[in-house]
């Protein structure tokens, strides 16, 4: 059994356009896909496909206005309010995308030692910081006081203990000078092999392939396909969906192929395939037919001519 | 951090001495320009039995035959060496006047600013927690109703209900009529005092509690506040740990701001219910051309309303840690 499960989860709000006229937005839609334990499931598509608010979703902090359907089991059991009250924090944690998620006003050591902490978690958390090169007086900073680098690190810190068992980590790279990201991702990996699974949300694929066992591929709030870190190889081959073969052609070491266009925005009106307009595989049926996700030698993909 | 107080105090003394320099010069030529004849007003109803020559040797008394130019001159020189002057109404040194005046006064809006600021806080963050419910909406409309109304018809209001109708207070005066100086107790002075009190408090409610709210709002939609969800912070724990953090600052800052509008409250308040203290002195002076008693309460209220706004600047400034600490050198 997966320790989680995601199941046709959508996420969408509200938005105003031009006074009072509504009109919502999908940002992740009808999205499928379940992590075990030990194992690192990446997230990967551009900054601001919604990624974030997948990890919110989540741990069950969304704002109010935002409306999920679909359902999120953990170790088989339907993730709720009150089982998150349980787990948040200890069991389940979030690593956050930037400084902004520290309170500005808290020193930072202080921050980090919760209700939850005792002193196991202290002295886990004392070493992490060693490993991770930051001083002692880094406890006694304020976050603004925090380079980029260092703000990333103690993010990680807060999630990557012992007790966890689940973290979803935001974008927790970028930033990070390369050792330290090697050091965090080594971090992640170390804590996967001791059984936690590890949701990680990038946008940068060459990370993600750097640690996980499968990647889910994210385009315009739709994961267009799920596939084994491995499939990532060669000319991209064994890559069901024209988007993934095109971004992992993008990479400077296999051709620096620029994909060209933008991603759509996502309303409600959309028909046929969303990346159309982009495919270089496209066919007649694309503009009509919207392709559902099926199974393409044991992976996921949302194309109608993936074979 | 001395250092930064030292710096911080010597360039608000230099702007206070370059405020109460100007704030003198244009109440000294409003005084001039005002159609109130001071030696009237000094005669009062004796005015049937005075006659022009010696209106002539009451002005020269005072000085108020000469041109005002000489006259705020001589203030001015006699201010430097401390001396603030005779009260024209009162007949008593102005510094007197005003350190017997600033006693009733300041108690007064100590209490009214304590009780404002602390309500006004506490029901801020009762409605930000309870946003659009009906203790919410209650909370909104008392105040946005009250930022709208006068003081001085609240005081009437109060003084028609708990004096009028209700006889549960005295309708005006610092102290009971009739009762000599050393009978008056302290609970006759507390006494005299609530209504005052309540009438300057009920108004100064409304500012902090709508900035209250609106700001802790703010800090609770904030990333940070997430975080401290998704580590399992909720509830009270919530708001003690990273709300009030956040938002008493600004609240106390804005309550120091509000010496300004206070005291502007006091001086209604107080001339409601003939209260013997700053404000009514103030109006007093005003309206019988007591020239050194005004300039003494114009300049001590300057300086009570800029000590206001410095605490405020100080606080904002030497608290916030992003003010108070440079950047860290990069490790
Ligand atoms: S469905 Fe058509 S347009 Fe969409 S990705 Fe597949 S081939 Fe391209």
């Amino acid at each position: 059994m997966p320790l989680l499960e995601v199941n046709k989860l959508s996420i969408s709000f509200v938005q105003y356009v031009k006074g009072s006229v509504q009109q919502r937005i999908t940002v992740v839609d009808e999205l499928d896909f379940a992590i075990n334990e030990g194992e690192i499931v990446a997230v990967v598509g551009a900054s601001g496909s919604g990624k974030s608010l997948l990890a919110h979703a989540i741990m069950g902090i969304l704002p109010k206005n935002v409306e999920t359907t679909g359902s999120i089991l953990y170790g088989g059991e339907l993730l709720d309010e009150k089982l998150l009250r349980r787990h948040r924090g200890r069991e389940i944690a979030l690593v956050p995308q930037s400084i902004s998620f520290l309170d500005p006003l808290m020193r930072v050591g202080k921050q980090l030692h919760t209700r939850a902490d005792g002193e196991v978690q202290d002295k886990e958390r004392d070493s992490l910081f060693e490993r991770f090169q930051l001083g002692k007086h880094v406890a006694r900073l304020f976050p603004f006081q925090l380079s980029g680098g260092m703000a990333r690190k103690v993010l990680v810190s807060t999630a990557a203990l012992g007790r966890t068992r689940l973290i979803i980590a935001d974008e927790p790279t970028p930033g990070m000078h390369p050792d330290d990201v090697a050091e965090a991702l080594g971090r992640f990996k170390q804590l996967a092999e001791g059984g936690c699974a590890v949701l990680f949300i990038t946008h940068d694929i060459e990370a993600a392939l750097r640690i996980a066992d499968k990647v889910a591929v994210f385009y315009a709030g739709e994961a267009i396909e799920l596939a084994a870190a491995d499939d990532f190889k060669g000319q991209g081959e064994r890559l069901r969906h024209p988007y993934t073969k095109a971004l992992w052609r993008a990479l400077p070491q296999n051709g620096f192929e620029p994909i060209t266009g933008t991603q759509p925005a996502r309303s409600s009106d959309v028909q046929g395939c969303l990346f159309a307009a982009r495919c270089s595989s496209y066919a007649e049926d694309c503009k009509t037919k919207r392709p559902e996700s099926r199974e393409v030698r044991g992976g996921m993909v949302r194309c109608l001519h993936a074979t | 951090m001395i250092n930064g107080i030292m710096v911080f105090a010597g360039k608000k003394l230099i702007r206070l001495a370059a405020l109460l320099a100007s704030v003198s010069i244009i109440t000294f030529a409003l005084v001039a320009m005002s159609p109130i004849d001071p030696v009237q007003s000094y005669i009062g109803a004796d005015v049937m039995r005075v006659g022009a020559e010696q209106r002539q040797e009451i002005a020269a008394y005072w000085g108020l035959d000469r041109p005002f130019p000489e006259r705020f001159i001589k203030w001015t020189s006699a201010l430097l060496q401390g001396d603030m002057g005779t009260s024209m109404i009162y007949r008593e040194p102005v510094t007197h006047v005003i350190a017997e005046r600033f006693m009733h006064s300041a108690l007064l809006m100590a209490f009214a600013w304590l009780l404002s600021g602390v309500i006004g806080f506490i029901a801020g963050v009762a409605a930000a927690m309870r946003k659009d419910s009906w203790l919410d909406r209650l909370i909104k409309s008392y105040c946005y109703t009250l930022a709208s109304t006068p003081s001085f018809w609240i005081g009437l209001l109060l003084m028609m209900i708990f004096a009028v109708w209700l006889g549960w207070l005295p309708v005006g005066m610092g102290v009971p009529a009739g009762v000599l100086a050393e009978n008056v107790t302290w609970a006759d002075r507390l006494r005299h005092m609530v209504m005052p009190v309540l009438t300057l408090s009920v108004v100064g409610i409304a500012p902090i509690a709508l900035h209250t709210r609106q700001k802790l709002i703010d800090v609770m939609d904030s990333d940070f506040i997430l975080f401290a969800k998704a580590r399992g912070e909720r509830g009270l724990g919530l708001l003690l740990r990273h709300g009030l953090r956040n938002i008493a600052l600004p609240a106390i800052t804005l309550q120091f701001a509000s010496f300004g509008e206070l005291f502007g409250g006091a001086v209604l308040a107080e001339q409601v219910f003939s209260y013997p203290g700053l404000g009514q002195a103030t109006v007093e002076a005003g309206l019988r051309g007591d020239v050194p008693l005004l300039m003494g309460l114009v300049l001590c209220s300057t300086l009570f309303v800029f000590t206001g706004n410095a605490l405020a600047d100080y606080f904002y400034r030497m608290v916030d840690p992003r003010l108070r600490y440079r950047k860290e050198e990069r490790a």
